[in-house]
């Protein structure tokens, strides 16, 4: 069950992988997720649907290696399996009725930006990619956003490949030039999201965000995912992933989203030096 | 001639300064010589008010009697025609407000030890008896159950007795349901729970974990699509509740829920898992169930200096079982009764500092026919604290209500159900446990399971 089919490195720290995994396959939608483990004892951790594919049953996850769990999925092989996976969780992000949108994406949060931008391009809705890397050799999925938009806009913070700047400063062009959208949908990190919500406020256009917060379960048992959303306490995994950008708590959700930080570097480094170990 | 000693033989423990800093199972069972001396305790009394206080209705004369006489596989096996989870009972129900509450001998002097019987029994099945239950001769008939917590677990086992072939449903990755996530290791060691799911899986059971109907397939996708004849929905009360004070989002803030499942299902207390936890050093527990006393305990076995309790009426509302009390109370947990938190107070990184209570005092009955806290005026006061856990308690998912048409649910989300048979307002589906009643015992969900694996069957397969 759950075998790696296919797995592709997509930058040093990105990885790409095809999963068999019919059931979840034959459900998915963009902007769902799963949950992971890869090993017996390892931890639990959610993952957005990159792709779908019903007829062969399978899915896509890309994923960025910043932690230990991330570090051993990354180990796994083409042929390996994963040892649970779970899913699809969450609400499927809504695209019904759109007729002009902008998708802003940035760093590996292009890899849950994408199956939205494809669905909308898809159903005919006219697609606007705006999307940002730290530097040239980080990016990601450049053919397959080109593809489903109409318009893409590359982004990179040092210059060295597009546009040197951030998504809000391509986006704000955007806006200031005239174009007008019935939606933002903004992923990507959260200090980012929290950014072109700030930008999008001024423009008064609705913006959705996905958020990626701390989970266990997924299915609404644990609470460890809640923030706030216009005052209210929200679950991620099961009232989200997607939220109106102009009503999270974002400075709220990016502490809580660190909470465990020293812990997890630990775990990484623990998995690095045992990894070490075992190849000498 | 019954043996007339008014007290129990006592449970040997582990002491709780030693017991406090580790997981390990804190009641160490009888010996055979105690179990011996407490089954004589027994008046084997003619109208048997034990088996009418037993949500399940096992024989407990008959299964006592057979260990007074050294029989114990043979109680064992009076227990087993019963209940599905004789070692998990024995552990975790509450006999003193059921079997051992009627017990005739409790009215003058303490109650027959019936659980402690009942554990020591079962755990001498697991540990000597090595065959495998025979498996019964197929009947033909497929049934889905949701969960696989007790009411499932015991509706699963029930079923597959009689012949069905039955596939159970669980979320997660382990099954057990509440066995696993919340009661914590040393309540009831895992090793206990899974030898009970392997007996069920050698009757032919079937078990699908990391399914999350709804989700993953729908109620209505395993009648029409997968062949299933009914379903038992045993999904449980998963949702955790907050207070909505002002600070509950803060970092250090935890549902018992997410405690828990941190620390049993996912094992935080070992150093060799990569599940995260707050190295706590002043803790509050808000709530007074057998979840808070669950949390509070581990909180303290994880290193915590100082653990408090925060309940908001007194100590004979406490609704948790009284010996968890003791025990919690044993093992260095500070009672802060009659207080109600108002909000949690942090720091410049959202870091939980203290938590704000305001005093209460008793008033009237409510319509629980508890006293009705009532807030003194002016007495607010902070205890400083690193980590709260909110163990005020749970409600159903409304996953699989809002996925199955036409399954009517109360207003606060419990499946309705009629009793005792657990059928729904949609045909050919039951529910029962915690996904209809709220949250309640682990025994009351094997109770509704059982009896839903009973209508099950009437309809399935009707005697001629």
């Amino acid at each position: 069950m759950y075998k790696i089919l296919k797995k592709v490195n997509l930058n040093p720290t990105v990885t790409l992988m095809e999963i068999d995994a019919p059931l979840i396959a034959a459900k998915a939608e963009p902007g769902q997720f799963v949950i992971l483990r890869v090993n017996e004892e390892g931890e639990r951790i959610p993952l957005t649907v990159a792709d779908f594919d019903r007829s062969k049953g399978s899915i896509t996850i890309i994923f960025q290696i910043v932690g230990a769990t991330t570090e051993l999925l990354n180990l796994k092989q083409e042929g390996d399996s994963l040892q649970d996976l779970v899913g699809p969780l969450g609400v499927p992000s809504h695209t019904e009725g759109l007729k002009k949108v902008a998708v802003v994406g940035g760093g590996v949060g292009c890899a849950i930006a994408y199956p939205i931008a494809k669905k909308l391009h898809e159903q005919g809705t006219v697609v606007h990619a705006v999307v940002g890397f730290k530097t040239k050799d980080l990016v990601i999925l450049e053919d397959e956003f080109k593809k489903v938009s109409d318009r893409m806009i590359m982004m990179t913070d040092d210059g060295s490949y597009g546009e040197k700047g951030l998504v809000t400063d391509a986006l704000k062009a955007l806006l200031d030039a005239g174009e007008q959208y019935d939606e933002v949908i903004a992923i990507g990190p959260v200090i980012m999201m929290k950014f072109v919500s700030l930008l999008t406020k001024q423009y008064e256009i609705k913006t959705v965000v996905s958020m990626n917060s701390i989970m266990i379960d997924g299915t609404g048992m644990c609470g460890c995912c809640r923030l706030t959303v216009g005052g209210e306490t929200k679950f991620a995994c099961v009232d989200g992933p997607d939220f109106d950008g102009h009503q999270v708590n974002f400075d709220e959700a990016m502490q809580r989203g660190v909470m465990y930080r020293d812990f997890e570097q630990k775990c990484h480094q623990d998995v690095c030096n045992l990894y070490k170990m075992e190849v000498k | 001639m019954a043996n007339m000693s008014l007290k129990k033989n006592e449970m040997p423990a582990q002491d709780p300064h030693v017991r406090n800093c580790n997981f390990q199972e804190v009641a160490l069972g009888y010996t055979e010589a105690m179990a011996l001396d407490e089954a004589t305790r027994c008046l084997n009394c003619k109208h048997s008010p034990c088996i009418a206080g037993c949500p399940v209705e096992i024989n407990i004369p008959a299964f006592i009697m057979k260990t007074a006489q050294g029989e114990f596989e043979e109680a064992y096996q009076i227990i087993a025609k019963d209940s599905s989870l004789p070692a998990v009972c024995g552990r975790v129900c509450p006999q003193e407000s059921q079997c051992e509450l009627v017990c005739v001998r409790g009215i003058k002097g303490e109650p027959v030890g019936i659980g402690r019987l009942e554990r020591y029994v079962a755990d001498r099945h697991i540990e000597n008896v090595k065959e495998k239950p025979v498996k019964p001769e197929p009947n033909g008939h497929k049934v889905a159950v949701i969960g696989s917590g007790p009411a499932g677990l015991t509706c699963a086992g029930d079923l597959a007795k009689r012949g069905y072939d039955v596939t159970i449903f669980e979320a997660l990755h382990t099954p057990g349901g509440v066995l696993v996530y919340g009661i914590p290791e040393f309540r009831l060691p895992k090793a206990i729970v899974k030898k009970e799911i392997d007996g069920l899986k050698e009757l032919g059971v079937t078990i699908r974990t990391n399914m999350v109907i709804g989700r993953s397939v729908s109620v209505d996708e395993l009648l029409t699509e997968h062949g299933f004849e009914a379903i038992f929905i045993g999904s449980g009360a998963g949702l955790p509740m907050f207070m909505h004070i002002p600070g509950e989002n803060l970092k250090g803030v935890y549902s018992a829920n997410e405690y828990l499942t941190r620390v049993n299902l996912m094992k935080a207390y070992r150093s060799d898992t990569a599940t995260p936890i707050k190295k706590s050093n002043r803790v509050a527990v808000v709530g007074g169930g057998n979840v808070a006393m669950d949390a509070a305990r581990c909180a303290k076995r994880l290193g915590a200096e100082e653990v408090y309790i925060v309940y908001r009426r007194s100590e004979e509302e406490l609704p948790a079982r009284a010996e968890e009390v003791e025990h919690a109370k044993e093992e260095g947990i500070i009672f802060k009764l009659l207080n109600n938190p108002v909000r949690i107070l942090g720091d410049e990184q959202l870091c939980v500092t203290g938590i704000e209570c305001l005093e209460m005092k008793l008033g009237e009955p409510d319509d629980s026919g508890r006293r009705r806290p009532i807030p003194v005026e002016g007495s607010e006061w902070t205890l400083p604290v690193d980590t709260v856990i909110m163990a005020i308690g749970t409600s159903p998912n409304p996953l699989i209500k809002s996925t199955t048409q036409g399954l009517e649910t109360q207003k606060w989300g419990g499946i309705i159900a009629e009793e005792p048979s657990g059928k729904t307002s949609r045909e050919h589906i039951y529910a029962g446990g915690d996904a209809v009643t709220g949250a309640a015992t682990v025994i009351l969900a094997m109770g509704a399971g059982k009896c839903a694996a009973r209508a099950i069957d009437e309809e399935l397969n009707p005697k001629q």
